[in-house]
């Protein structure tokens, strides 16, 4: 009891804070949580560089027509199945030709690949006719070749040129699981924090609708509503209805995320500072609750992109996405679904590594994301 | 704003420095039979299947500029009794009588929208853990800007003054406005909370275990702070602790609570060396003396605090009490003034024997000053509320 009585004598002087105690320096301290977090997220290596190949995967869905050599649509019965090129360096770089022998005796035909006389490759050179940014018409490709076709990745069961193709399905496939995911995050935001602040029967009501919608088994649920949907319905309408069908899934489990963390800084003691002071509900809703859970609800928002992405995948490959004039990396991979195709031409697989590379760098860059936001998690 | 707080220090700085005893005692907040129950909700309608009785009766008054300190072990219901009388949770039941200079008796308890807006900036908190109290995302400027912005005070330049000056009120420096809380330590997180509590020149400051998440070297430095502060600023302040030593520093009247109730209140030297309570008594033996003379010489409490969800029959403490007699099972004690020698103290127990049991205090410690006794303060002018 008589330790205080002892330090009594201590000075009315700030703490033993070095920094604070420091002479004019200017930024000490004045580094934002926001900042703090760029910083933590920059030394995570890995999501730095998802985060780069990710920005040239979209850069490539803009310029999609620009890099394809082939018309994506064009169908072509000459080139069905066709193999990839044969790239070769004989004589600058080109594609080797392909010849078509009929054997004498057998009078079946084979395909021989003559690598002596070439196709050069033609760098930004003329093509199919298009508009780049749906603005500017011109004609102009980042590769072509004068004389048959480059298939970098062979041709599908139409002769279609499968790398143009994935090339344009990353428009569809890469913007749509996004989409749906900002839908689903402001749903989930919004109704996660009016469930956490409110409480009391609002919540109940709210966590047994959501607890229902997850658990409606979701595959027989969209076969419904694929079927439900008119099957001459235009393209972009159903880009759109597969929007609202992939975040009508995801906005349960936002929602859930954000009503705990609205509750866990809902009893925050600057909460309850701000409230012995007056402050009104909305106002301590909208300057503590929403800034301190906003960097969660992005971390948690990036990690749910990648299964968006997989299930329009998903979906289009079962046929119940997104159809076939469409162009999107599920309904590319539709050629794959059957076992003797697969066989004979397993080239109709590429398309499968682009999902996988978008997939895994859209897992490592939500990975990184969270760790910089919330580091003790 | 700034007026009346230079009015009110100079006004109180009269009589604040002198024995806060000899000021004259007008109650600023009246608690009478305070309650605060949480139900305890199961099955699949939550149904409501019990009660917890955080609070259950509490009754006390805080004299204007005097230190109010509430005592007791971890769950008692003192930090809960210091959040309902802000209506940070709301009271199941009682008053909350608040006596403001503008509006009079305010019963804080059932007050509605426009009376609350008016009495909240009066009564502040600073909290125990500087950690969670100042919100990572607000620099230290917006923090303690942040009541003078909610209630429309200040604006702009003037704001920008008024949060530097309060920087320098509680000893940290202007500049420091513009840095984040994360750059601050314990000490100094909690003097921002202190100089956010000020910021409004509130009459009480509801003190939750300001110090116990502070190393003991700064807790001297903060408890010297706010002494400051109370007698510049004539604050008044409940102060919630479980640190005795602490208390009898800067109390001036101790109430003891035990399971949601006061069961000892009267003035720090009545009550740490005179206490006519029990549960007082096991309280102050069981802190550990730092003087190898002194050894515990009494029996640790045995068995746990009851649950507040179902309290014992009686006097809640006669399970633990090593006192107890049948009636203590059977009849609770109300808490009545101890008299001494026929006359009133004011020093307050809820125990049927209190007049009878000649109870231990604290070990006079060989640094302490010899202490006052009961009569010697009475004296001095104990007081008679």
């Amino acid at each position: 009891m008589s330790q205080l009585a002892e330090l009594e004598t201590t000075d009315l002087m700030p703490d033993d804070d070095r920094a604070a105690l420091a002479p004019e320096q200017s930024g000490i301290g004045e580094v934002s949580q926001t900042r703090l977090m760029i910083r933590r997220f920059r030394k995570s290596k890995l999501a730095v560089i998802s985060g780069i190949i990710l920005i040239i995967m979209y850069l490539g869905a803009v310029f999609a027509p620009f890099l394809s050599p082939n018309d994506p649509a064009q169908v072509d019965a000459n080139y069905k199945f066709s193999k990839p090129s044969h790239l070769t360096l004989n004589g600058g770089p080109g594609i080797c030709q392909v010849k078509q022998v009929i054997d004498p005796v057998t009078i079946s035909s084979h395909y021989v690949t003559d690598c002596n006389n070439a196709i050069p490759l033609r760098f930004f050179g003329r093509g199919f006719e298009y508009k780049l940014f749906g603005l500017i018409p011109t004609d102009r490709h980042l590769v072509t070749v004068d004389k048959g076709k480059l298939l970098l990745f062979g041709a599908d069961s139409q002769g279609r040129d499968i790398a143009s193709r994935m090339v344009y399905g990353s428009r569809v496939s890469m913007t749509i699981g996004v989409l749906g995911v900002i839908i689903a995050t402001i749903l989930g935001s919004v109704i996660g924090t009016v469930s956490g602040y409110v409480r009391g029967p609002t919540d109940t009501v709210i966590q047994r609708v959501i607890e229902i919608i997850m658990s409606i088994p979701q595959l027989p649920l969209w076969a419904t509503m694929a079927a439900v949907m008119p099957p001459n319905m235009s393209v972009t309408g159903r880009y759109f209805l597969m929007t609202i069908i992939l975040s009508l899934v995801t906005w349960t489990g936002l929602a859930r995320q954000v009503r705990g963390k609205v509750m866990s800084y809902a009893n925050a003691d600057y909460v309850n500072a701000a409230k012995s002071a007056g402050s009104s509900g909305s106002r301590i809703v909208l300057t503590h609750l929403v800034p301190n859970a906003a960097s969660h609800i992005v971390a948690v928002s990036m990690l749910a992109v990648p299964t968006a992405i997989l299930a329009e995948t998903a979906l289009s490959f079962l046929g119940i996405g997104m159809l076939d004039p469409a162009i999107s990396w599920g309904v590319l991979l539709q050629d794959a679904s059957k076992i003797d195709v697969l066989q004979q031409y397993p080239w109709v697989l590429i398309p499968a590594l682009a999902v996988i590379l978008c997939v895994t760098c859209f897992q490592l860059l939500g990975d990184g994301v969270r760790d910089a936001v919330d580091p003790y998690s | 704003m700034t007026q009346t707080t230079t009015e009110q220090a100079t006004d109180i700085s009269d009589q604040g420095q002198g024995t806060p005893e000899s000021a004259e005692h007008k109650p600023l907040l009246e608690v009478t039979d305070l309650k605060k129950h949480f139900p305890i909700r199961g099955g699949l309608l939550r149904r409501e299947i019990g009660t917890v009785k955080a609070v259950d009766g509490v009754n006390l008054s805080v004299n204007r500029g005097e230190t109010l300190a509430i005592v007791g072990e971890s769950g008692c219901g003192k930090s809960t009794t210091g959040r309902a009388i802000l209506r940070l949770e709301e009271p199941t039941g009682g008053e909350i009588v608040f006596h403001d200079s503008e509006l009079g008796a305010v019963n804080v308890e059932s007050a509605d929208r426009q009376t609350m807006a008016r009495i909240r900036p009066k009564m502040q908190i600073i909290f125990q853990d500087p950690f969670a109290s100042l919100d990572s995302r607000m620099t230290v400027g917006r923090v303690i800007a942040e009541p003078l912005v909610i209630n429309k005070v200040l604006q702009g330049k003037a704001l920008r003054d008024r949060v530097a000056e309060l920087l320098v009120e509680v000893g940290l420096r202007p500049e420091h406005a513009s840095r984040y809380p994360h750059a601050f330590s314990g000490g100094q997180r909690q003097r921002i909370g202190i100089a956010r509590a000020i910021a409004l020149n509130p009459d009480l400051i509801v003190c939750d275990e300001p110090v116990s998440a502070l190393d003991v070297s700064v807790q001297a430095q903060v408890i010297n702070l706010m002494e400051d502060l109370q007698s510049r600023l004539g604050l008044t302040y409940m102060f919630i602790s479980h640190d005795l030593s602490v208390v009898e520093h800067i109390s001036d009247r101790v109430a003891v609570m035990y399971v949601g109730r006061v069961v000892e209140i009267g003035t720090t030297a009545d009550l740490f060396y005179n206490p006519k309570h029990p549960y007082t008594e096991a309280l102050l033996q069981a802190v550990p003396q730092p003087d190898p003379r002194n050894r515990l010489e009494v029996v640790p409490l045995k068995g746990d605090v009851p649950s507040p969800a179902s309290p014992p029959s009686g006097c809640y403490f006669h399970t633990r009490c090593p006192y107890a007699q049948p009636i203590c099972s059977e009849e609770t004690p109300p808490l009545r003034e101890v008299k001494v020698d026929g006359k009133a103290t004011g020093h307050q127990a809820a125990c049927h024997f209190s007049d009878e049991l000649k109870l231990k205090g604290a070990v006079v410690s060989s640094i302490e000053t010899v202490p006052q006794t009961a009569s010697a303060s009475q004296a001095a002018g104990a007081p008679s509320a």
